[in-house]
Formats: C-alpha cells, structure tokens, sequence
C-alpha cells in the first residue's frame, strides 16, 4: 500500500523541483558569458589544478569499512524485533548467546581494524 | 493508496500537504535561524523588512528567484542540474514516513496523519536518508570544482560514519519495542510510565512513558549522529569556509541553491521528527494517552468524526511543539559549538560513538534478558 505513496510524492516532487529550476531560468535572465566568468571557482588566483584532482584514498577505505560494519547492523535488526517475543517464549537465553557471539566478532572486526590503524587521518 | 476514488485523492492530497508543510517551514526556519543566532551573538539580525524581520523571507525568495542562471564550463550538466533536485527526495521520504497525529476515523475510512504507514518504518527511513550522499556526491561531482569534489568527499564520507553509529543506537529501541513500525512505538508510550521488571508490574505517575527514560545513552548517541547525519555544525565540514569555500555547492546559487537548503532542513526535521518519535513519545501529549483525549473530544463534540477530527488536530499540535523545540535545539548548538578537525570527527564516529553504541546494545539485551523471569 505504500508502495504507491512513494511513487507518487517521488515524482510530485522531482517536478517540484525541475519546475524550480525552469522558474529561476525563466526570471534570472542571461548576462554575457566569458571565458573567466565560466571557469571553476577559485580564491582569486588562476586553477592550477584540472578537475580530476587527487584525492586521499582514504575515502575509498572508510566506505569499504562502512559496508562491511553496516551489513553487521543490518544482521541485528531482525534479532532485535524478535528478541522480546524469544524471551516470552523462552529462548531468550539462546537468542542472547547467539548473538554475543556475533557481536564479539563485530567488536573483533573493530578492534583489528583500530589496531591496524585503517582509521588515522593526518 | 487506498480502496476506491476517495480514499486515493485524499492520501495523495495529504502527500502533497506533508511536502508543502516540510517546503513551508524552511522560510520560518531560515528566519529563527538568522534572528535566534543574532541575539545568541548579541545582535538583531533580520529585523528592518516587515514586523520583526518576517518579511524578509519573501524578499529572499525574490533576490533567489532574479538571480542569474549559471552552470560553469567544467560542469557535468547532467550531474550539476540533477543533484538540486534530488536534494529534496530523501526528506520528503521520510518526513512523510513519521506519524504526525492519531488516525482520522472518518465514517468507515481511517487516514493516518503522516505520508503513508510504512510497516517497516524504521528501516524505509534509514534507507532513504542514507540517499542523501548521492545528491551530495552527484553535486561535487558535477560541478567540476577541486573544493566542491573534495567538500563531498569528506561530506559523504562523514555521513556514512555516523550511519553506523546512528544505526546501532536505535537497536536499543527497537529491542524494547519489538517492532519496526513507528505508530506501535508511539503508541507504546502513552500514558505515565508503567514497565515490567522480574514478574512485578511498576508504575510511577509523575514521569511519561517515554523511551528516553529506557534508553538515556541510545537519545544522546541518535541525537547527536543526526547532526553529523544532516551535516550541520558542529559537524559540517562539508563546508568548512576557511579550507573548501562552501563546500559542494560552491558553484550553485539562486533557485538551485535554495533546493539544497531545502534538503538540508529536511534532513533536520526527518532527525528531529525521528528524535521526537523513538524518545518523547510521539504525537502524545505527556502524561496522557489517546483514548483519554479522545474521550476529552467527544465531551465537546457531538458526532464522533468531529471528536476524531478534533483528537488528531491536538496531537498534530502537540507534535509540532515538540519537533520545533529539536529543530531549535539544532540551530542553538550551530552557535555554541565550534567545528570539529576533521580527524577529530572520524574519532568520534567510528572509536567512540560506535563502541558506545555497541555496548548500549548489548546491556539493553542483557537487562530485557534479565526482566523478564520473575524472581
């Protein structure tokens, strides 16, 4: 059921929007362009330096970290909405090691990746 | 949407309503912000153009709206015009999403008021605010600029951080709930507070049934990983003026600049409006519960659509109150913090929020584990 809502507010405001940006065409009007006014911003000074600057592969690392620690999370979610129901139920005790089990490896995974210092900016 | 013609154009109606409200508060928004941070500083800000500087906000929009339009050359024209408006969705998703008030019984009809009741509330809201990196990244990208590539960077590197610790504070939550859907968490926190602890039923009546009394260190970890989240100070280093200009919108401005705004306080009121839901008790009103007022209603109305009617406009009241008073939380901390080194701030998300986070969960589990035999 709201499946369709989604849809629906998605594309109502993508025009929104698109209709935003025609609008501020529309009325901001056209000044005469040049070759220093259309260049990338810059302090000032002429660019030194083209677009595909280099940049610190520590980025690159963090979102791969990101992935892996996040699919952890996601594991818990399930467990945790049932994890009230187990207890009634009886099972809390096995869902509970279960899942310290799980998290020692997630805090492994912390600790080794602290450790082998994946998380030092300088 | 719903079963037959009517049901359809109101939901879609009341979609419309819910972006309107979101669009509509960022004015207001803009004006607290200028006018609170000028007294903070020990200045007037905004208050020449209308009754306290109201007006400004129309004179803004109309300086965005006659301002050139201009992409520079090393843009990627696709990206650079895209990012704007995409800005927008993540928001609107999951500022839809939340609960704003008790369901409208209209004769045989029953409209939520908030967007559409997702069963999985939780779980939609995470995913869609977490697309906020992509608007973020598509704009640096396609500006062609070395500040704004590398202010996206660092922004969606950041944002990605504090997901996770954003992430592993509400497991807490939905522990003591049981559930994924944010109207049963509401409703489970009505009235004063009334929990059950080793086979006995304790009940106190001064305090509400609130999960920040549950989960104290879960509410601080939430609260402040939605700053980082919705890259507000103390934590914007998206933008940080003195290194990287304004970030991932250096280039943009007028109308396209105002749709990243948009975003931006979006993103604020989805955190405050999340803030409010998991730990103040929703759309209630404290200390009581949503058959009391109802109750209260049908003592005033006559027709019990009318009292319906009258019982979700107090608790869309009392819910406006409450996201209002976060949303000024935000912009207090702006003024009273100052912005964190960027490795300062990697330290805090990944070796300090997360393993607090880690550890919140594992004492919830410990303590729900343990309340529950009687002994």
């Amino acid at each position: 059921m709201p499946l369709g809502g989604v849809i629906f507010i998605t594309v109502f405001v993508s025009i929104f929007g698109c209709l935003c940006l025609y609008l501020g065409r529309t009325f901001g009007g056209k000044k005469p362009q040049d070759n220093v006014k259309l260049s990338a911003y810059e302090c000032g000074i002429p660019s030194q330096e083209k677009k595909e600057t280099r940049v610190s592969v520590k980025f690159y690392l963090t979102a791969i970290l990101f992935i892996l620690f996040d699919i952890e999370i996601i594991f818990m979610y399930p467990w945790a909405t049932s994890f009230k129901d187990l207890t009634a139920a009886g099972l809390g005790a096995y869902a509970l090691i279960a899942m310290m089990i799980f998290i020692a490896i997630f805090i492994f995974g912390l600790f080794w990746e602290i450790k082998s210092k994946a998380l030092e900016w300088d | 949407m719903g079963s037959d013609a009517f049901e359809i154009t109101i939901n879609c109606i009341k979609l419309i309503l819910v972006f309107l409200l979101m669009v509509q508060a960022v004015p207001v928004l803009v004006w607290l912000e200028r006018r609170g941070s000028g007294f903070i500083q020990n200045r007037f800000g905004p208050n020449r153009v209308g009754p306290l500087g109201l007006m400004q906000l129309l004179a803004d929009a109309v300086k965005f709206l006659t301002k050139e339009e201009f992409s520079p050359k090393a843009a990627t024209k696709l990206l650079f015009y895209a990012a704007p408006v995409f800005a927008l969705i993540p928001g609107t998703l999951g500022f839809a999403a939340i609960p704003m008030g008790s369901p409208l019984h209209w004769g045989n009809y029953v409209f939520p008021i908030q967007g559409y009741d997702v069963g999985v509330g939780i779980v939609f809201i995470l995913g869609v605010s977490s697309l906020g990196a992509y608007t973020i990244l598509m704009a640096g990208w396609g500006s062609g600029n070395k500040y704004a590539l590398m202010g996206a960077l660092r922004a969606s590197a950041q944002t990605i951080s504090y997901e996770l610790a954003l992430g592993l504070s509400i497991v807490g939550i939905i522990m003591m709930y049981g559930s994924f859907n944010l109207s049963e968490m509401i409703h489970a926190q009505q009235g004063t507070m009334v929990f059950h602890a080793f086979g006995n039923t304790i009940s106190t009546s001064w305090l509400p049934n609130w999960g920040i009394f549950y989960q104290p260190l879960a509410a601080i970890i939430f609260f402040s990983a939605a700053f980082a989240e919705s890259n507000r100070l103390p934590f914007d280093l998206a933008e940080g003026e003195a290194e990287l200009v304004a970030g991932f919108h250096t280039e943009y401005g007028g109308f396209k600049m105002l749709l990243f705004f948009i975003g931006e306080y979006g993103h604020m009121m989805v955190a405050s409006g999340l803030m409010v839901t998991f730990f103040f008790g929703g759309y209630n009103i404290p200390w009581t519960t949503t058959e009391q007022v109802y109750q209260w209603a049908l003592g005033l109305m006559d027709s019990s659509d009318g009292a319906s009617a009258l019982t979700s406009l107090v608790h869309f009241l009392s819910y406006m109150i409450k996201l209002g008073f976060f949303l000024w939380i935000f912009i207090w901390v702006r003024w009273t913090l100052p912005r964190f080194r960027y490795d300062q701030l990697m330290d805090l998300g990944w070796k300090t929020m997360l393993p607090w986070a880690l550890a919140n969960t594992i004492v919830s589990a410990i303590v729900i584990f343990a309340v529950s035999y009687s002994w």
